[in-house]
């Protein structure tokens, strides 16, 4: 996500230089931000860092088949993490699984953010019939689990990375289309948006040249925590075999695949994924709970 | 009251109407359920014969209104699989869901409510920093990961209790139960701890925030000016008024225990309504895709519905609005 809307968003000049102070106060939060970094570059350039291509079945060597972190292969190659059943380097696999869960991730939730944030901004400004139809919608969504929602989605489109990324936005949209309303309705009574309006700006332009940038910053505290429920979500869909396909492997589908070793005491294949899983939610986790205390307008100056 | 009740189940049943017409359109979309009816040699003639028969020729608005009335009379059709009413086979799973659910549930409060109180009253305290930090990671971790850890450590490591299965189960109401029996009990440890993670953190974190927030107000300090003990402005001031959050947070989550309890048991291979879904979905069982979602939403609005009603009875202010 860019920056510049912070910038856009900030009531005067230098606040950002005051917001990245700020966020710099909190360790857990540069920590997490650390660890965020690492995480995506690791996933982006998984092809050139990855010790095997693992879905190049001619580097696969069956014989290498389920072994421990830390054994060596016939050509001198260590597998640090171990392989899974068909001798797969669990590392390489990680990596490339990485890159399908944020990538599914990131997706669906600007995805969401956009179709949310729209119809939340038109229900705000249009208000009336439109607004109460479109909220009772969101208030119902919302008292539906996610879970719930995306599986029947899924069960009626299959699996597939589309379809699981259409199904993350319908569950996601709602929560954006709430902020969106919430702080639309609290920027159209201030004196711009009445100035704007005496000064004959047509409604598109009234949305989204002066309210959508001032209703950015909620958003994109919500779009962290979102970014980060939806690859959870993701992984949980894919480990009950709903989700990606199965030569699209995410992380949540290498755990489903060492499910079934874990009982033979074979844990590397399902551990290791898990903690790569793990890892990204909650470095997600800890710099969205530091950016909404650092955004919040409440939190005294 | 009335007026405003009469509104309410007026929506609910808006809202169930919706969802059949949602998953009815919905389970349509889903791969030709002809090439699952009919073996690969049949003539034209067996073809047309079954399609008539399942009334799949009909208009679909036809197929919809012929659903309905199904719907109304009990009748969901029958299971691809079992061949037997959709319904029936829910309901005969459903005991083990709610047995879990509930399991969970309890769970929640038992550990979630005493730690919250803990932290609450001591936000300094050391304990606390770690009882808090702990919460983190039960909102981070992904559930069914940590149910996958459960089972290495207590079941394949360890060796204490069972990896899956419900265990040896006694009739009580002519259902069968796990919680009756010491090895039903020993299988519902670990998936109800499993599903009750991401509850005890919400309890835990609400049960604080409340705690923090009434313990400052003038009616504690003046207990505690009557010289009345600790134990006695816990339980009776500080409990009692947490307590009314605490049970409509509890209420409303239930049906989202419920929902997960689809992941939890796939791991734990619990013969609930959860597993069968799952594997209903992986077969393209229809009419036991569309009972399961009819059931589920109708639990949905029964619970909302109820939770709304507590409302109103437990904070006179709601119904004025």
């Amino acid at each position: 996500m860019s920056t510049a809307p912070i910038v856009g968003a900030a009531p005067r000049p230098g606040a950002f230089r005051r917001f990245l102070s700020a966020f710099r106060s909190s360790g857990v939060a540069m920590t997490g931000l650390v660890l965020l970094v690492a995480i995506v570059l690791a996933a982006l350039l998984a092809p050139w860092i990855a010790p095997q291509d693992p879905y190049d079945l001619t580097q696969l060597d069956i014989l290498d088949g389920r072994l421990p972190p830390g054994s060596v292969s016939a050509t001198g190659m260590t597998y640090w993490l171990g392989t899974d059943d068909q001798g797969r380097d669990m590392l390489s696999a990680i990596l490339y699984g990485l890159r399908i869960s944020l990538f599914v991730g990131v997706t669906s939730a600007l995805a969401a953010a956009t179709v949310g944030a729209i119809l939340g901004l038109v229900a705000a400004y249009a208000g009336g019939r439109l607004e109460s139809a479109l909220m009772r919608l969101v208030d119902l969504q919302l008292s539906f689990p996610t879970i719930l929602i995306a599986l029947m989605i899924l069960a009626f489109l299959g699996k597939g990375i589309a379809n699981v990324v259409l199904a993350l936005v319908i569950v996601e949209w709602a929560a954006y289309a709430r902020t969106a309303r919430a702080s639309a309705l609290i920027e159209s009574r201030k004196e711009y948006i009445e100035a704007a309006t005496a000064m004959g700006a047509s409604s598109g332009r009234i949305l989204f040249r002066h309210l959508l940038p001032n209703c950015l910053t909620p958003l994109l505290v919500i779009g962290t925590v979102q970014v980060a429920r939806a690859i959870a979500l993701e992984a949980t869909l894919s480990f009950l075999g709903l989700g990606v396909p199965v030569t699209e492997p995410s992380l949540g589908m290498l755990i489903a695949n060492g499910y079934q070793y874990m009982l033979s005491g074979k844990f590397w294949i399902s551990f290791y994924p898990g903690v790569a899983l793990l890892l990204t939610v909650m470095a997600i986790n800890m710099v969205g709970d530091h950016l909404r205390d650092v955004l919040n307008p409440r939190r005294g100056e | 009251m009335s007026a405003w009740l009469l509104r309410r189940l007026l929506q609910a049943f808006f809202v169930v109407m919706a969802m059949t017409l949602i998953v009815f359109i919905g389970i349509s979309v889903i791969g030709d359920p002809v090439e699952t009816l009919i073996s690969q040699d049949a003539d034209q003639g067996e073809r047309l014969r079954t399609i008539a028969a399942f009334g799949l020729d009909r208009p679909l608005w036809a197929q919809y209104l012929a659903f309905l009335n199904g719907a109304i009379h009990g009748d969901l059709g029958n299971s691809f699989v079992y061949n037997e009413p959709a319904l029936r086979i829910i309901f005969q799973r459903m005991p083990a869901t709610l047995e879990l659910a509930l399991a969970a549930t309890i769970l929640s409060i038992l550990i979630g409510i005493p730690l919250g109180l803990y932290a609450g009253v001591r936000p300094r305290s050391p304990v606390t920093k770690f009882i808090m930090t702990g919460s983190i990671l039960g909102f981070s971790l992904p559930g069914f990961w940590v149910g996958l850890l459960l089972i290495m450590v207590f079941a394949v490591q360890l060796g204490w209790l069972p990896s899956g299965g419900r265990g040896q189960t006694r009739e009580l109401f002519g259902v069968d139960w796990s919680f009756l029996t010491i090895d039903g009990l020993r299988h519902l440890v670990l998936p109800a701890l499993n599903l009750a993670l991401f509850k005890i953190s919400l309890v835990l974190r609400l049960v604080r925030a409340e705690t923090a927030e009434i313990l400052p107000q003038d009616y504690i300090r003046t207990a505690r000016a009557k010289g009345l003990s600790e134990r006695a402005i816990m339980f009776r001031h500080l409990l009692r008024n947490i307590m009314i959050p605490v049970i409509t947070i509890i209420g409303l989550e239930f049906g989202s225990v419920v929902a997960f309890s689809v992941v939890t048991e796939t791991i734990f291979a619990w013969p609930g309504m959860g597993k069968l879904i799952i594997d209903s979905i992986h077969v393209l069982d229809r009419p036991m895709i569309v009972a399961y979602l009819m059931i589920i939403v109708l639990l949905f609005v029964v619970i909302n519905l109820l939770v709304d009603c507590l409302y109103t009875v437990l904070d006179p202010r709601v119904r004025v609005s």
